[in-house]
């Protein structure tokens, strides 16, 4: 199709002169030029909007280079952990409230079990308790839907481009906020039998909290991408965070007969070495300790049926040892957070298919 | 041209494993250790080409072509196990409305929701709440729960967050085929809007009348690798071509249910010429307005053939269908049999008042499976003699009286 018919203007005038060529004519290379010209007033129009970030989407992408995009999604943390609790709580005080009954229901039967059957002489049992369980409940609850969160999320998963490491860490948000609930029935218990906490080590929280906040990060985070692969990782995890609960000072006083065993004992028979290291090694006792050294404050007690023993309840570590400890934990932690962000971002890149 | 590349696809592959039988728990591993047989199936292969920043390119693939893996490597949901792509600026993927919805929320919360996972701030979702609301017509139920929406509040909700996110890079797969017209159209209108302003547009579609419509240029995708790049014309032509040459039937834009998805082992018919004549075809290379127009359809038929329909169609140099009918429609079902022939579509009277119009032809059989389609070989143009302006000659008659005075 050759066309000599090109003369653009021709097209608004009456009657161009009669060139015999055929009706394939004219028109199309106008119209190119034409669509040319407004390619160029668009990329003109896109470039007036100002530099813009690039992006590179491959097999490997350095964690260095997901950080800033997990930076740029943080208000999309906030509205995830929001629609966490709205959905959770069902947009209701009551709701909010039926959620209480499950760690409520939990706490009842450990209170009636060990003052009233399995008594364990600890005095205002319910305080040393409940400082426990808020770290304890923190924890589980952002490890147990933490891993489970990218399988259940697979919807947007599969089609929306975010960085998906928000989810993990949407769990631990939310768990906070869950603890945050929590702590106000801590309150009206302490109100309620009068308990005082210790005020000059009320600081202590941050640390300790900061500490358990990067741990739950760190398991998370490498929870939730194994879970895509072994979906019968959430089982797994269920069992071990069931045998983890009695590995913390919850429920039984640490200082004292578990103190003693602990220390008298050494790691499979190897000489000179002391289970309660391995006691320690555990990220969530010492953060469990701190709470009870904060609002539990109760250091000894005397039994009512034999007045002069002594019972030992916690452990007479000062306030240092406390904040090393929690800073300790909380280092390490973000190291493993760290190499959970690497294996996550391994694994992310067959998420959108195995789902 | 020295314009900034807004993606480049920088020869991607993206391989998928397909397993007989996908052991998905440690448990289940375990078992069945060692056991774990794949074939490897590429879904992309060696893909590799750029989009200039302010172009909007359509997609074009059969079913299972790779486009929709395509899509999601470039926006950043499957990563690519070879090669990579680079993009320029915030991007954001409509691959199916409404996809991070949670019923469980208000549309209200859903907007903020669904406005983040695309990358918005809260300011700038607050900034455009209402428009969204507008836009998605929504304004009574916006603090109804999503999961008591009906599916075209659904859908509607959800393309008005995603039209109404303004990023520099929109990546639609399909997603314009729902709501009612009248919300087609605004969707349209919203995409002419986003080439305006320069953005670019990534499109990944089976029609190829949207990608006339819409696209500059377009990529043809073909089990995974690219058959075609080029202007959104002649890349329809090859994506023709090539369906026939597989012998899959073309889309016919006709009315709805006549979108031909039956398959032609053999192409027992085909057009062996095409001719366009009027009054003044010795003289003039154009039509006057309302003048006559005979379209011939030169066949030849290598077997019998019953119900063969011819079908025609007009298109304007934007793109846009001005007028499409076919023999079935017009009544006239023809039994070909053994040899050539020639069908005579004649126009008595073409309204049109100015411009170039491009006439394709084709023969499917009446169940809608394409035989033969003859694209950008016909082609006539309207001059307008008089000093009326505009598209369509339409016939007016003045009249004009004063008003009576007392």
């Amino acid at each position: 199709m050759t066309d000599v018919h090109a003369d653009v203007g021709a097209e608004h005038t009456a009657a161009p002169e009669g060139a015999a060529d055929e009706e394939q004519g004219g028109g199309a290379p106008a119209l190119i030029s034409q669509r040319e010209l407004e390619l160029v007033a668009r990329g003109e129009r896109a470039a007036a909007r100002g530099p813009k970030a690039t992006r590179t989407v491959a097999a490997r992408v350095s964690v260095w280079k997901r950080m800033p995009e997990l930076w740029r999604a943080r208000e999309l943390f906030v509205f995830l952990v929001r629609k966490e609790i709205k959905v959770k709580y069902k947009n209701s005080f009551l709701g909010f409230l039926w959620s209480m009954l499950n760690p409520a229901l939990t706490l009842a039967v450990f209170y009636v079990l060990f003052t009233f059957f399995l008594p364990n002489h600890i005095p205002n049992f319910v305080i040393y308790m409940f400082s426990a369980m808020l770290v304890w409940n923190l924890f589980q609850t952002a490890v147990l839907s933490g891993t489970q969160t990218v399988v259940a999320n697979g919807g947007i998963v599969k089609k929306v481009a975010f960085p998906r490491e928000i989810l993990a860490l949407a769990s631990v948000g939310s768990a906070f906020m869950f603890f945050l609930f929590q702590s106000i029935v801590l309150l009206v218990f302490m109100v309620a039998f009068w308990h005082r906490p210790d005020w000059g080590a009320i600081w202590l929280i941050i640390p300790a909290l900061a500490a358990v906040m990067a741990f739950a990060a760190a398991l998370t985070v490498f929870l939730s991408a194994v879970n895509v692969y072994l979906r019968d990782t959430q089982h797994l995890v269920e069992v071990v965070l069931m045998a983890w609960f009695w590995a913390i000072p919850g429920i039984y006083a640490f200082s004292g007969r578990v103190h003693d065993g602990l220390v008298k004992h050494s790691i499979f028979f190897i000489p000179r070495t002391h289970l309660i290291w391995l006691y320690f090694a555990n990220p969530i006792t010492p953060v469990v300790m701190t709470f009870q050294r904060v609002f539990y404050n109760i250091w000894t007690a005397r039994t009512t049926n034999a007045p002069h023993t002594v019972i030992p309840v916690m452990s007479h570590y000062g306030i240092l040892w406390y904040l090393f400890a929690d800073l300790a934990i909380f280092g390490v932690s973000m190291a493993l957070l760290f190499g959970a962000l690497v294996v996550f971002g391994r694994l992310e890149g067959n998420f959108a298919e195995e789902l | 041209m020295a314009a900034p590349i807004a993606v480049d696809v920088d020869d991607v592959s993206k391989r998928f494993r397909l397993y007989n039988e996908k052991y998905q728990s440690l448990k289940e591993r375990l078992l069945h250790a060692g056991q774990n047989r794949h074939e490897d199936f590429w879904a992309l292969r060696n893909v590799d080409f750029e989009v200039v920043e302010g172009e909007t390119v359509g997609v074009l693939g059969r079913n299972g072509s790779g486009k929709s893996t395509l899509l999601k490597c470039v926006s950043g949901i499957l990563q690519p196990t070879d090669g990579k792509v680079v993009v320029r600026g915030t991007l954001a993927a409509l691959l199916e409305l409404g996809a991070g919805f949670q019923p469980e929320l208000s549309g209200r919360d859903n907007i903020y929701l669904n406005g983040s996972l695309l990358g918005l701030s809260t300011k700038e979702v607050e900034r455009r709440f209402d428009d969204i609301v507008a836009f998605a017509e929504l304004e009574h139920f916006i603090d109804n729960q999503v999961k008591f929406y009906s599916s075209g509040m659904f859908v509607r909700l959800g393309f008005a967050v995603a039209v109404n996110v303004e990023p520099d890079i929109l990546v639609i797969d399909e997603v314009l085929a729902v709501g009612d017209e009248n919300f087609q159209r605004k969707c349209l209108a919203r995409i002419k809007q986003f080439q305006d302003d320069g953005r670019t547009i990534l499109f990944v579609t089976h029609s190829s009348e949207l990608v006339r419509q819409i696209c500059d240029r377009a990529v043809v995708l073909s089990s995974g690798s690219v058959i075609e790049v080029g202007p959104a014309a002649e890349a329809i032509k090859v994506y023709h071509d090539h369906l026939l040459a597989t012998g899959t039937a073309v889309d016919v834009p006709l009315g709805p249910g006549e979108d031909g998805t039956a398959e032609a082992a053999h192409r027992p018919i085909r057009i062996t010429g095409l001719d366009l004549e009027h009054p003044g075809s010795g003289s003039r290379p154009y039509l006057l307005p309302n003048e006559s127009l005979s379209v011939h359809v030169m066949f030849e038929a290598s077997e019998p053939v019953d119900d063969v329909v011819f079908f025609l169609e007009v298109i304007d140099q934007r793109g846009e269908l001005v007028f499409a009918t076919d023999t079935d429609i017009l009544g006239q079902v023809f039994d070909a049999p053994l040899g050539g022939g020639r069908a005579d579509l004649t126009f008595e009277r073409v309204p049109l008042l100015e411009g170039a119009y491009d006439v394709h032809v084709g023969i499917k059989s009446r169940s809608g499976v394409v035989y033969d389609r003859r694209e950008q070989e016909g082609r006539f143009e309207v001059m307008n003699p008089g000093r009326s302006r505009g598209s369509v000659a339409l016939e007016v008659r003045a009249d004009i009286q004063a008003a009576t005075l007392r």
